[in-house]
């Protein structure tokens, strides 16, 4: 009988504490740089798109919420032709970020997407697109990787030397 | 002392108990958020009084279904016997001097009598719906109330003594000088306890029990229906509150303030009791709840009963 009275008034004291709601429309809660929000597509320091539509990101995606189509542009350069995203799928796992091995594909700590419409939630490549280079600003793929590109023959990326001439004897 | 504009008092307390009770509905869900440490409703209107607006249209809006199977007349009294009876006691609640609709000689009786009636419309909900759930939730709710209004009326019968009457204005004015919850403090207690089964509130909610029997004997009800139900329990605890402050805080009595203020300021102390014990203690065993009422607490309405006869008797 002592142990209700003891709740009903411990209950009672809670009048007086600070509540714990966040009042969210005007009172934004703090949401931390690798918070998986709007996902984002970003583009090299120079300005080039970073996806190499390689499709690892839609394969990941356990909702299969990511669709493209790869091509090529003149210099070589792999591109999606369309990359979609359909948010009304998106569950923001991330996997699609952990996948891409250009960092193109990002998370952002953006959740105010909501819509009326769910057709509006598909979102095209130019929804996607950034104009910089989002979490990693010195990262360039083109300028690391190994593979031939028009303007970048073989062994002229950073870090890489030349390639061996296998029909000279010279050491 | 009948008002001496019946009309009108009889349109103030109706309309007085039922916006009462419909704000609850907002002030229960403000005043759990306060001891939860959340906000509750406070978005619609100011500090959200509102809700009681949006609520109001939703359950109008609802669809008010009768399932095929039930007791189709039976299931359409139930919930307006409940609605009915609670509404029949504020007849003989003294608001005010002069504020009451019908000051009978018997009020306290007919108070008794109406809550019995109100047990009709909880296990008649039960039985016409035809559903196992809510068959054991009108059965509780027979077995409940019927144990716990026999110490409800006992533990009022030393009030009854201390006035020397069963009416509810002479109670009052029997408190002028002292407030009977002193002399009768373990009758107010009792009362709190069978109050609170009489109402069906947390922690006596075992008719309607949501986390072993769906919603209990209103498990089939939907729409306004339902409404009836939700509001006549809220009328309920209005009724069980302004009857505590009646009984033993003295009802309209009080310093500077008109006794309208008075009245309603220990009325709303005792809704607002009724919810932070919502907000705190849990429902016990069914068993356990029977154990109580005629184990524990029916004896000691009796002692009670005895010792203040006693006491009058050699007082007198």
């Amino acid at each position: 009988m002592l142990s209700l009275l003891r709740t009903i008034w411990y209950v009672f004291l809670h009048a007086f504490q600070k509540r714990v709601t966040v009042q969210y429309p005007e009172e934004k809660p703090y949401l931390a740089p690798r918070y998986r929000g709007r996902i984002i597509l970003s583009r090299d320091p120079d300005g080039g798109e970073r996806c190499v539509a390689c499709n690892l990101c839609a394969i990941a995606c356990p909702v299969d919420c990511i669709a493209l189509q790869a091509t090529e542009d003149e210099n070589g350069r792999r591109y999606p032709e369309f990359f979609r995203i359909n948010f009304s799928r998106c569950i923001f796992c991330g996997f699609c970020e952990e996948a891409c091995p250009t960092y193109a594909i990002q998370l952002t700590p953006d959740f105010e997407m909501g819509d009326f419409d769910r057709q509006n939630l598909v979102y095209e490549k130019e929804d996607l697109l950034i104009d910089g280079p989002g979490k990693y600003p010195d990262y360039n793929f083109w300028r690391v990787a190994g593979v031939k590109i028009g303007g970048k023959d073989k062994g002229e990326a950073d870090h890489e030397t030349p390639p061996v001439d296998i029909h000279s004897l010279l050491p | 002392m009948t008002s001496p504009y019946p009309i009108l008092s009889i349109l103030v307390i109706v309309m007085g108990a039922l916006t009462i009770a419909a704000s609850l509905i907002w002030l229960e869900r403000r005043l759990l958020a306060l001891w939860q440490d959340r906000y509750g409703p406070n978005r619609t209107g100011p500090f959200g009084l509102l809700q009681v607006v949006a609520d109001a249209v939703k359950i109008f809006m609802k669809e008010d279904w009768v399932p095929p199977f039930v007791d189709k007349p039976v299931f359409i009294l139930a919930p307006a016997i409940v609605f009915v009876t609670v509404l029949m006691s504020f007849a003989v609640m003294p608001v005010a001097p002069g504020l009451v609709v019908s000051d009978l000689n018997i009020g306290l009786l007919f108070f008794l009598g109406m809550s019995s009636l109100g047990v009709y419309s909880v296990v008649l909900a039960g039985w016409a719906s035809d559903n196992k759930y809510a068959f054991i939730g009108g059965l509780r709710a027979a077995a409940q109330m019927l144990s716990y209004e026999v110490f409800m009326g006992l533990s009022l019968m030393g009030v009854v003594l201390l006035a020397g009457s069963f009416s509810l204005g002479d109670i009052v004015q029997a408190q002028s000088k002292l407030w009977f919850v002193i002399p009768q403090f373990p009758g107010f207690v009792l009362f709190l306890i069978a109050g609170f089964a009489e109402t069906r509130r947390i922690p006596f909610d075992l008719p309607e029990a949501e986390s072993e029997l769906v919603a209990g004997y209103h498990s089939e009800y939907s729409g306004m229906k339902f409404g009836m139900f939700f509001v006549g329990e809220y009328m309920g605890v209005t009724l069980i509150s302004a009857m505590i402050a009646v009984l033993f805080f003295g009802g309209w009595l009080g310093p500077i303030l008109p006794g309208v203020v008075w009245f309603l300021l220990k009325t709303f102390l005792f809704i607002a009791f009724f919810i932070l014990v919502r907000a705190s203690l849990p429902r016990p065993r069914f068993d356990q709840l029977m154990s109580w009422s005629w184990k524990a607490i029916l004896p000691l309405a009796l002692a009670n009963l005895l010792v203040t006869g006693a006491a009058v008797l050699l007082w007198r």
